[in-house]
């Protein structure tokens, strides 16, 4: 990935995040917790589940069609990121070759079905993780986070960690465009020229730190950073974890998928 | 390298997340001891920093291919192994939610692996032993990279652990561990020099720099070897006794369950692996007698379900097949429908 | 209205890596003058600014803002006085929207949420940056993030307001808007900028640095117009005047 896709890719995404739709317009806590409920389900599956995970798509895809989030966009991170799962789970075809089934002739192994399992799982999980950032803010995560019991001091620097993301990215930009300019093909890459650009960055970090410490001092800061109840629970949000739950339990305990496909098989024998 | 949420089980990534949640309140209970106010900021615009610092890149001399600051031995050392946790947590949270880096439920394993490790293993007992004092660059050099190596060595063995514990990947462990292992000996002997080049730097350019920062951070209580080793110990056995108590127990609850709702012998079992291994060692062992007879109960049921590969015959199959086809198109109907929907509407 | 009066004597300040970067410095500034500081890089504008409200701590001499000699202890009143807007907005926005920047300082000083709400709201609409309340400062153009960050300020009602540098990097517009908003302020202004023009129009009395010496400090419309005094110090005059004196050169 070159920097500059990484950065445009956070940009985007951070972007998304602060528009408003239905699903943009629950509350925060809420929605943290639905996303982990639903996590925790997709990866409760045992190994060689495939044909049940399906219906758990409908999760994403409602999400990014309620909430407008593009789906290539999403798709494009998802594959993104999929090598190194991809990688172990590969392995799996090979070491358990053991025929499990013959599905109009053809041989499936357990190991391609705990492989086929890795492959949806990891969709789901990931495209879950990414929509709750598209659909929430990050400083809203943050605040569910603070209500749901992480510790001040962390959610406190996590905040400045996001507010001087972008600035930093830009500063590192500059620094490698002024070092790409000076130098011809890899020269300019060593080591010693990459920990003396670090080093700079890392001066200007620490300035910059101490400048806005003395901004905070200017505005009265005395050890503890003030906030304001922002968000409220309403019934909807909880009609929204309620539906959630149930479709959880639901797809999670009973055979659905295989369901509906012996009815069909019945329907057209 | 970060765990997936995909590779994960629910028991160990439950686990892994209770001991960073652990570490995290004594992190931030450590800090509410900080000398100075002015640490805060800093905490978070470093975490901003590695961030920043990722996205350059450095060729690995004689390969020809790009390395990148990984940051958890940097920020130990230069904010202490409080402060340098929460900010090493706070980066893999912002590396889970933006760019997919790692699971959410992962997080608990990649923050124990890459925070807990370098911050309050390696840093203590490593890197300021063998530096004490000193402004030696050479010294900073051979701790740097003794450090970074074994915190990375730590780190790729845990991962290899967690994904086996999990049971989702056919790996072996002895394949795996070839895999994981020397590749991070290479990155953690780059990332370990490349680490002493910029303290190096920093001290040389500005020397005060480091010490003002200290000067802020609460102060690090001398951590002994013997310490960690009988905390380590002790975690080890709950874990340990948790998750073979988990692996034995949980499985079986929810076969249970399931066959209860829709008829017996549906579930494949897992014959082979970790989790079917510790079921045997928890039946051998007499730790929790109850268990002892219910398992005992359980056998007859095992071997019927063992002939005929449990559950998936063909007809069930090619059903599950055409029902997740039928499942799919309805979903991509009901976007679609709602994708035109809001166009009318918008 | 002696707690208005802001009053440097003798002030000297020496950077801890040995630079001087103020000598001597000594002036009386009253309740509602519109004050300009002027010089070149490294005159030691920007080291005066932050003596304005104890970031910075003379090493000897005295600092007396109304009734109040700045020491350590005294500092956090003072901050309730004297709103300090930096070079930097960036460094001044820090939390993670326009909404909270501005609430911080209310925040800080105690009040009530409702009153929080009515000064951010009050600060922003000065600024004319209300619809920007729930933005991230990232997303902001530069000339919205110094309006957010004068509103930052101003949500603390203080008394005295000193800027540094408020019209760097702003496109006309934004600077033009910022020129007619610091005239509609009636609290004492102190303003450290290299913009002569912007400084002519909004300050009544400049003070010229050198080498972290005053060696002028007298009324706007005297200095700005005297260009040897301006040359001297390496400056130069108003670019405004200074197309009307090329015009009448040339006519």
């Amino acid at each position: 990935m070159t920097f500059d896709s990484l950065y445009f890719d956070i940009g985007r995404l951070d972007r998304l995040s602060y528009r408003d739709t239905f699903v943009h317009r629950l509350d925060p806590r809420i929605k943290v917790i639905a996303a982990i409920l639903f996590l925790f389900t997709v990866i409760s599956f045992p190994k060689y589940e495939v044909v049940a995970l399906v219906p758990f798509f409908l999760f994403p895809a409602l999400i990014m069609t309620i909430g407008d989030i593009p789906v290539p966009f999403i798709l494009r991170k998802v594959l993104l990121v999929s090598p190194f799962a991809v990688l172990i789970g590969i392995f799996n075809p090979l070491l358990d070759a053991t025929t499990v089934a013959v599905i109009y002739g053809i041989p499936v192994s357990a190991g391609f079905l705990s492989f086929l399992s890795i492959l949806l799982k990891f969709a789901l999980t990931v495209s879950a993780a990414l929509l709750l950032i598209a659909t929430t803010s990050f400083p809203a995560v943050c605040h569910a986070l603070r209500r749901l019991g992480f510790p001040a001091i962390f959610v406190t620097q996590l905040l400045f960690l996001y507010r001087y993301l972008f600035v930093l990215m830009e500063e590192a930009m500059r620094i490698i465009r002024a070092r790409d300019m000076r130098s011809f093909g890899t020269r300019g890459t060593e080591i010693k020229v990459f920990a003396r650009l670090i080093g700079t960055l890392l001066f200007r970090t620490v300035d910059r730190a101490e400048r806005i410490y003395h901004a905070m001092l200017s505005r009265g800061f005395m050890g503890d950073i003030p906030s304001l109840r922002k968000y409220h629970i309403t019934t909807i949000d909880l009609a929204y974890l309620a539906m959630t739950i149930v479709f959880l339990v639901i797809f999670r305990f009973f055979r659905v998928t295989e369901g509906i496909g012996r009815i069909a098989q019945e329907l057209f024998r | 390298m970060h765990m997936a949420d995909a590779l994960l089980s629910p028991t160990v990534g439950t686990t892994l997340w209770a001991g960073t949640a652990a570490v995290s309140g004594y992190a931030s209970m450590k800090l509410r001891e900080r000398i100075d106010d002015r640490i805060i900021p800093l905490m978070g615009v470093l975490g901003a920093f590695i961030f920043a610092a990722q996205m350059i890149n450095f060729t690995i001399p004689g390969t020809g291919s790009s390395g990148h600051l990984g940051g958890g031995m940097i920020l130990a050392i230069i904010l202490g192994p409080h402060a340098a946790f929460l900010v090493m947590a706070s980066v893999l949270m912002v590396q889970a939610l933006f760019f997919a880096d790692g699971g959410l439920l992962a997080l608990g394993c990649n923050i124990w692996n890459l925070g807990v490790y370098p911050c309050y293993l390696v840093y203590p007992l490593i890197y300021k032993p063998l530096t004490g004092n000193s402004k030696n660059p050479g010294r900073i050099l051979v701790a740097s990279v003794a450090s970074v190596v074994i915190a990375l060595q730590l780190g790729a063995f845990s991962v290899v652990m967690e994904t086996l514990l999990s049971g989702k990947s056919e790996l072996p462990f002895g394949a795996f561990i070839l895999l994981m292992q020397p590749i991070h000996l290479a990155i953690g002997l780059i990332e370990g020099v490349v680490t002493a080049g910029i303290i190096n730097h920093v001290r040389s350019a500005r020397p005060e720099l480091l010490d003002s920062i200290a000067a802020s951070r609460p102060l690090d209580t001398a951590i002994s070897l013997r310490k960690v080793m009988v905390t380590f110990a002790v975690l080890a056995v709950i874990t340990g006794g948790a998750l073979s108590w988990f692996a034995s127990t949980y499985p079986d609850g929810l076969e249970w369950s399931i066959e209860k709702v829709y008829g017996k012998g549906e579930l494949p079992e897992d014959e082979h692996g970790i989790a079917a291994k510790l079921k045997g060692i928890q039946e051998k062992t007499a730790f929790f007698p109850d268990y002892n007879l219910k398992s005992a109960g359980k056998e007859p049921k095992k071997a019927e379900a063992t002939p005929a590969w449990p559950g998936i015959d063909a007809g069930t199959s090619a059903a599950g097949i055409i029902g997740a086809a039928i499942v799919l198109a309805l979903i991509l109907l009901i976007g679609m429908g709602i994708r035109t929907f809001r166009g009318r509407n918008a | 209205m002696s707690h208005h009066i802001i009053e440097f004597r003798n002030v000297s300040f020496r950077y801890p890596d040995g630079t001087e970067a103020l000598r001597n410095i000594d002036f009386r500034i009253t309740h509602g003058e519109s004050v300009g500081v002027i010089g070149a890089n490294g005159a030691g504008k920007s080291t005066l600014i932050q003596h304005m409200n104890g970031c910075l701590m003379p090493t000897s001499g005295s600092v007396t803002i109304g009734d109040l000699l700045l020491t350590r202890k005294t500092r956090r009143e003072i901050r309730r006085k004297v709103g300090v807007v930096f070079q930097n907005p960036d460094d001044q926005l820090f939390m993670p929207t326009v909404f909270d920047d501005v609430a911080f300082g209310p925040l800080n000083l105690g009040m009530d949420e409702t009153r929080v709400r009515e000064r951010v709201h009050e600060a922003l609409s000065t600024v004319h940056g209300l619809d920007l309340c729930d933005k991230p400062p990232h997303h902001l153009s530069a000339g919205q993030k110094r309006a957010v960050s004068i509103a930052s300020v101003m949500a603390m009602e203080p008394d005295i307001l000193a800027m540094d540098e408020p019209a760097a990097n702003l496109d006309p517009r934004s600077r033009r808007l910022l020129v007619v908003l610091l005239k509609t302020f009636s609290h004492s202004k102190i303003i450290a900028s290299h913009d002569l023009d912007m400084i002519l129009d909004v300050c009544e009395r400049c003070i010229v640095l050198r080498d972290g010496r005053v060696v002028a400090d007298g009324r706007s419309a005297e200095i700005l117009t005297d260009e040897r005094l301006l040359e001297e110090n390496s400056l130069e005059l108003p670019l405004t005047l200074q197309t009307r004196r090329w015009r009448e050169d040339t006519e």
